[in-house]
């Protein structure tokens, strides 16, 4: 079902468009432009938060706060095997997708953890990627209490996450 | 952000000396490449939401979507910012349909449209931060497919409860903000 979802939106834009008499072709170019822009924009920002995730997982500084912080997330409901995937999980879209397909390796796609882990991702986002580069075109210095309502969030997410895929 | 990047980068480099020295500057000089192979995958990706937005936007499909939101926009970011608030709502619907890729171009653009100057963070953007670090997600498409290629016999059987955590997550990260915003308020 899910699958004809985008294609059917996609009719329906360009049908709708076609009526009010859009130049669809001319259109999707101007849009297109902005790509180049953009990019450059936020280049240096993706730069430098890639620069501090890796350096923060090569040096196991990532490992150390998995240690730390696992048996407080037991006690909140987290299983053990996903607590390195809600802590990577702000940092860095790819590397938790990468941890995922693990998790489904080692306990199956269909288990509890694989799906419990499925769940979490789909219920949460790379923080603090999402964070530097939507302020990247912007004056925002100070983002007061963004972050730290974040990452309540994102922790409020797992627990949810797992409660109910124990439910359903 | 600056101070959460500068607590990751300096403990992380202090540790290396004393564990791999020769791993701080090539692991600082690959995380660069990896940035550039990742902004040339966005640059065509973020050309084809952009084209398509266009499109959304000039054929009036984004103020349509705008009205039908705007009790809502109104009421969770507190926004009367009409131009941010088309964006709003193309990045809000962007989320719901799992296209992560297309809501980050037009949250940019709903970010820039919001921007009034301050380098303090405004309620608004605050929200559109958090909602979006949160992300509120119906159609873990891509998920379903990694599931599907490690061979599950019910792939899609995760929708349901992914709905329910998007939702309940979103809700509670909308009410934090509310309350972190009061406590400020209150402390000044």
């Amino acid at each position: 079902m899910s699958v004809y979802i985008l294609p059917v939106l996609l009719i329906f834009l360009f049908v709708y468009a076609f009526f009010k008499k859009v130049n669809v072709y001319k259109t999707f170019i101007d849009g297109a432009k902005g790509a180049f822009k953009l990019c450059l924009d936020i280049f240096p920002y993706i730069v430098t938060i890639l620069l501090a995730v890796a350096l923060f997982r090569v040096s196991g500084l990532s490992d150390l706060l998995i240690n730390i912080l696992s048996p407080i997330f037991n006690l909140l409901g987290i299983p053990n095997e996903v607590c390195e995937l809600v802590l990577l999980r702000p940092f860095t879209g790819s590397g938790s997708f990468a941890l995922l397909n693990d998790i489904f390796a080692t306990y199956g796609a269909d288990s509890y953890i694989a799906r419990c882990a499925s769940c979490i991702l789909g219920s949460s986002e790379t923080l603090f990627y999402v964070t530097t580069v939507y302020t990247a075109k912007t004056s925002i210095k100070k983002l007061s209490y963004a972050i730290p309502v974040g990452i309540i969030a994102s922790i409020f997410g797992a627990i949810v996450s797992c409660l109910i895929c124990k439910i359903i | 952000m600056s101070k959460v990047w500068f607590f990751m980068v300096l403990p992380s480099i202090i540790f290396l000396l004393f564990k791999n020295p020769e791993a701080v500057v090539s692991e600082m000089l690959s995380s660069g490449e990896q940035a550039v192979k990742l902004c040339i995958n966005l640059l065509g990706i973020y050309a084809i939401w952009l084209g398509i937005i266009e499109i959304v936007d000039k054929s009036g499909l984004s103020s349509k979507l705008e009205k039908l939101l705007s009790p809502i926009i109104k009421f969770v970011f507190k926004s009367d910012n009409k131009e941010a608030n088309k964006y709003i709502a193309i990045n809000m619907a962007s989320n719901i349909l799992g296209l992560g890729n297309a809501a980050t171009p037009s949250g940019i653009n709903a970010m820039q449209k919001l921007d009034d100057g301050s380098t303090k963070a405004s309620f608004s953007a605050i929200m559109l931060l958090v909602i979006n670090s949160v992300s509120i997600q119906f159609l873990p498409t891509t998920i379903i497919g990694l599931r599907e290629s490690a061979g599950s016999t019910s792939s899609t059987d995760i929708i349901l409860p992914t709905i329910i955590s998007s939702l309940l997550t979103c809700t509670f990260a909308v009410f934090l903000v509310f309350l972190f915003s009061k406590f400020k308020r209150k402390g000044k």
